[in-house]
């Protein structure tokens, strides 16, 4: 085939493709955002849309028919999970089984909090033996500081020799 | 603080729960996922038999009687590994094998049982593997145990071994024609 006919022959296939294109990248889009939502049973920490597995392409195949059969994204994941089970959806859904692991996360933040608070309260009612004095005297030589400015001058004066 | 002498124990605890938890973990097969089809009725096919594909099989023509679906393939390296359990199996006459050739060319499957026995009353081609799908095959070998009701009784994720046929198969297998 000379270059001018595959030139001609590809114009031709792209004038008969062109109305449909519009439509499939629609549904390519979404059966792209589907399909990274659902787990591969074959290689588990890969998405429906990235494994090469065989088992993959197959269920890609099967969830594009539905999809143009006119099922919705709802009723595709339910045909999966009624054949794989929960596991093949990226996101758990809420129900007895899954709550520990959709609240345990925030069940365990609430007990450390729990605990933090419980410890500082703690800690600050029961103080070392002798506290309640140290700090009577500590305020009182502050005091006492504060109105001997004298004392201060005679101690930069007694540290001078030093710097010298 | 009431508590306090035993307050050493709060990290000892917390440390036995996680390496509980980690330690069953090891034993675990993240493979084996469990089959949500477990308990329900087995679901329908009407597949060509692989040696007679003028004739079809579904899982309504076993009605009546306990069966294994036995899903196998030519290019599936651990059916080999199972073959002879099953050829053993068949020979016991316990239980009918029904073979579900997945994603096979029949030339090839046909060749393989030649070749390594042929455990199976009847093998049905799932070329395109949809029935496979149907029943959530995603692991070659596989194999399910049906009851008389047609319902699904049990699911074996992997090739068989001597002890899952030993310990769980066959027992279910006599107490569901038993019953």
């Amino acid at each position: 085939m000379s270059v001018t006919r595959r030139l001609l022959l590809a114009a031709c296939v792209a004038i008969v493709l062109a109305p449909t294109a519009h439509a499939d990248d629609a549904l390519d889009l979404r059966l792209r955002h589907l399909e990274s939502g659902l787990r591969c049973l074959v290689c588990q920490n890969q998405t429906l849309a990235e494994s090469d597995a065989d088992l993959a392409a197959d269920l890609r195949r099967e969830v594009r028919e539905l999809a143009l059969a006119g099922r919705s994204d709802d009723e595709i994941r339910h045909y999966l999970v009624a054949r794989y089970g929960d596991f093949v959806l990226y996101d758990p859904p809420l129900k007895p089984v899954t709550w520990l692991l959709w609240f345990g996360p925030f069940a365990l933040l609430a007990v450390g909090a729990a605990a933090w608070v419980a410890v500082g309260r703690n800690r600050r009612r029961s103080r070392p033996d002798g506290a309640a004095e140290f700090e009577a005297e500590a305020r009182r030589l502050l005091r006492a500081g504060a109105t001997a400015p004298a004392e201060a001058g005679s101690g930069d004066a007694a540290r001078k020799p030093l710097d010298a | 603080m009431t508590l306090k002498p035993l307050r050493w124990l709060i990290p000892v605890v917390v440390f036995a729960v996680i390496a509980g938890f980690l330690y069953a973990g090891l034993f675990r097969d993240p493979r084996e996922v469990p089959s949500p089809l477990v308990g329900k009725q087995a679901p329908a096919f009407s597949l060509a038999e692989l040696h007679a594909p003028d004739r079809h099989l579904s899982p309504a023509d076993m009605r009546g009687q306990v069966w294994l679906l036995n899903v196998w393939a030519s290019w599936c390296v651990s059916c080999r590994e199972e073959h002879p359990l099953l050829v053993a199996l068949a020979k016991t006459e316990l239980v009918p094998i029904i073979g579900l050739d997945y994603k096979d060319k029949p030339g090839d499957g046909r060749a393989w049982l030649t070749d390594n026995g042929n455990p199976y009353a009847k093998s049905v081609m799932d070329t395109d593997g949809r029935a496979g799908i149907d029943w959530g095959v995603y692991g070659v070998p596989e194999t399910f145990v049906v009851d008389r009701a047609g319902v699904i009784r049990y699911k074996q994720i992997g090739p068989l071994t001597e002890q899952a046929l030993k310990q769980t198969i066959l027992p279910l297998v006599r107490r569901l024609q038993a019953s």
